[in-house]
């Protein structure tokens, strides 16, 4: 089992004529054939896109909506430059797309203020921006995560943080962990997904048996997760987990390369969060060096 | 990017917020005419530096008795003789670290009758991914200190961007700064005022600490800090000409102009990672096995040979650096690029420090055959703590 993605999602690409989608899709389906059914591209409609890599063409249409409506697509990754991407992430919502995942950086927040105005109000779950997007192993890549990393398993990643999401995953591997299905959130302020929604979805899922989880400072994202895990835990649901805080270090008042990355106000520092995390019964590891370890030590108890 | 008051408040002015008269200058001899063009007899002289607690703060180059930042001047020649004391010489506050920054500018201003002392900010609440105002009665004041003391008196109201600033939202607004007459009045235009300035000009943060009632019961804009968001800066000329480089790190402003981001700190390790997360974690674990990172810089994902390039010239150009570790954890970014960015970075600069790089990720064996071939001195790491630990003792020599 798995989160979200499966062997059956099938995937459309807006953004797919550019080099970083080409690239990413390319690497896509030579992940275990991961069912990428077309691109959108508003002049190049009808043409066709073919991978350098093996010859897998693609149909291109002119809309989502006409994409989805030829090819029956579940999910969406965008792969827009920041200008356009909150526009590329409407019309997925006014598409319908049931999972929308938005890997561009350094979109305006302001967009993403109205982005999330039409999101509340639609049927669609949005990852991202600023995300690697999510994997489950030897089934589905949607995003930017190296698929050599990864290994079938138990563990359910989540992370707001793209490249401490491939150490966890690393991790994981080399221990012989594995990973059901490993999700990274973003480092954007305003974004679709956060740590309650993945993490609701690894408690319910059977496959999932431990869980990794990845934060950093700013916000009270973390907080709010470990407050969740705190009250289903009183219902009888709980996994064992294992943690990591970024930015433990951070000189306050410095915005930190992620925008969301920052101390203000006396919210959002590293200690509160690993308090939170490890009131929740979370063991947060000190370094990000030993995330799977810290996992296999909760394991033996 | 942040810019000076007397910028914000201009910007402010153009929205039809209520701000007092005002003549920026970059020299003393501009003194006496700016503040004549004023109407007096009360003038205020504030320091324009990209930094808050102006009028706490104390000049470097002055007595310790001497007034701060911002100073009251009762007559033209008082304007003149401030100017003259603070010009050019360097304000330490609370934020600018022991170092201080220079006053090169001075922003002369009308003064004003107080009544009450307020506090009103705009920015991106999170939480509910929506704009929200902050507003306490208590302003004036260090806002993080009212916020730790007694929360209760900070109120945040989130506004619907579909609807905007509603007469309800002003209404709750007022309510909280319990806002009558005429001030009750203003507010009718002035939130919406600063909600769309904050809107139309993609700002991040529009802080107003003070916002006064005056003795005349009106309201004035008395101090404003605005910051942008460096995302929209592309559809913001008119923004970006206000920035004053003057107030930013020199390696920050280069490292910008190749859209990376630059994070200088006090130690002495230069870092160069992909992603802010992977940023935090090296400089986490540096300081884990005992040694300061001097800077790092994040390539990001999708950079070129160029930009990694000039990724590593930046963090060798800093003098406090006695080492570099180049942490790569690949997925957008192809560890071959990151590999044939060093090298050339190298061959050009040349490379006077220990180097320790740690690729994993997309691409990982090419990019390390590539370094493997490339017979520079380069120290190969397997993981993030073997990277940190061979980079210390280097170091450590």
């Amino acid at each position: 089992m798995s989160i979200l993605v499966n062997k059956d999602t099938k995937v459309l690409v807006q953004g797919l004529t550019g080099k970083t989608g080409t690239f990413h899709t390319e690497q896509a389906l030579a992940y275990f054939g991961t069912k990428m059914v077309g691109g959108i591209h508003p002049k190049k409609g009808g043409e066709s896109w073919s991978s350098g890599v093996d010859g897998t063409s693609l149909p291109i249409f002119a809309s989502v909506a006409e994409a989805k409506e030829r090819t029956g697509a579940d999910a969406s990754v965008i792969y827009v430059p920041p200008a356009g991407a909150a526009e590329a992430i409407i019309e997925a919502i006014e598409a319908e797309i049931p999972f929308i995942v938005c890997i561009t950086e350094g979109i305006p927040v302001m967009d993403m203020v109205r982005v999330k105005a039409k999101l509340d109000k639609s049927k669609s779950r949005l990852l991202g921006p600023n995300c690697p997007g999510i994997l489950t192993p030897e089934e589905c890549k949607i995003g930017i995560m190296p698929g050599s990393i990864f290994r079938k398993g138990s563990v359910g990643i989540v992370s707001r943080s793209g490249t401490l999401t491939y150490e966890a995953v690393f991790q994981t591997s080399n221990e012989g962990l594995g990973q059901t299905t490993a999700v990274g959130i973003g480092g954007d302020p305003v974004k679709g997904t956060e740590f309650i929604d993945v993490l609701e979805m690894f408690l319910a899922d059977e496959a999932t048996t431990s869980i990794i989880m990845i934060g950093e400072i700013g916000g009270s994202a973390e907080e709010d997760a470990a407050q969740f895990l705190i009250d289903e835990a009183k219902k009888g649901r709980k996994k064992p987990m294992a943690g990591f805080i970024a930015g433990r270090t951070a000189p306050k008042g410095r915005t930190m390369g992620h925008a969301g990355a920052v101390v203000s106000g006396g919210k959002g520092d590293a200690e509160s969060k690993i308090a939170a995390m490890e009131s929740a019964g979370i063991k947060v590891s000190p370094s990000p060096a030993r995330l799977g370890k810290t996992l296999v030590e909760v394991l033996k108890g | 990017m942040n810019i000076h008051e007397y910028q914000a408040k201009a910007l402010l002015k153009s929205y039809g917020a209520p701000v007092a008269e005002g003549v920026a200058i970059l020299k003393a001899d501009e003194a006496e005419a700016a503040a004549k063009s004023l109407p007096g007899p009360l003038y205020v002289v504030k320091s324009q530096i990209h930094a808050g607690g102006r009028g706490k703060g104390k000049f470097k180059e002055l007595p310790p008795e001497a007034k701060g930042g911002v100073r009251l001047a009762k007559s033209v020649e008082e304007v003149v003789s401030n100017v003259k004391d603070m010009l050019g010489n360097t304000l330490v506050t609370a934020q600018t670290g022991e170092a201080g920054k220079q006053v090169n500018r001075l922003y002369i201003e009308d003064g004003a009758d107080i009544d009450r002392e307020l506090y009103c900010s705009l920015l991106v609440d999170r939480s509910i991914g929506r704009v929200a105002f902050v507003v306490s009665t208590e302003g004036g004041m260090d806002i993080e200190a009212v916020a730790h003391d007694t929360p209760e008196k900070i109120l945040t109201i989130g506004i619907d961007p579909e609807a905007g600033v509603t007469a309800a939202d002003v209404q709750k607004i007022s309510g909280a700064l319990k806002l009558d007459g005429a001030a009750a009045e203003d507010a009718k235009s002035l939130f919406p005022i600063l909600y769309k300035a904050f809107n139309e000009k993609d700002m991040s943060l529009l802080e107003i600490n003070p916002l006064i009632v005056m003795k005349n019961g009106h309201l004035r804009v008395l101090d404003a800090k605005v910051s942008f968001d460096g995302n929209a800066l592309f559809r913001h000329d008119d923004v970006r000409a206000l920035r004053d480089e003057t107030e930013e790190d020199t390696k920050e402003i280069e490292a910008s102009k190749w859209d990376l981001a630059y994070v200088a700190l006090d130690g002495n390790i230069g870092c160069m990672v992909n992603g802010a997360g992977l940023a935090m974690a090296t400089m986490d674990i540096i300081k884990l096995y005992g040694k300061e990172p001097a800077n790092f810089c994040d390539v990001g994902g999708g950079a070129g040979k160029e930009k990694v390039a000039a990724a590593f010239k930046i963090i060798t150009a800093d003098p406090k650096v006695e080492g570099i570790l180049v942490n790569i954890f690949g997925g957008i970014m192809r560890c071959d690029v990151i590999a044939e960015g060093v090298i050339a970075a190298v061959k050009e600069v040349g490379l006077k420090v220990p180097l320790v790089v740690r690729l994993e990720g997309t691409n990982v064996e090419l990019g390390k055959k590539i370094l493997n071939e490339s017979g520079l001195a380069i120290t190969a790491a397997d993981d993030l703590d073997d990277a940190a630990k061979k980079i210390v003792a280097a170091i450590n020599g």
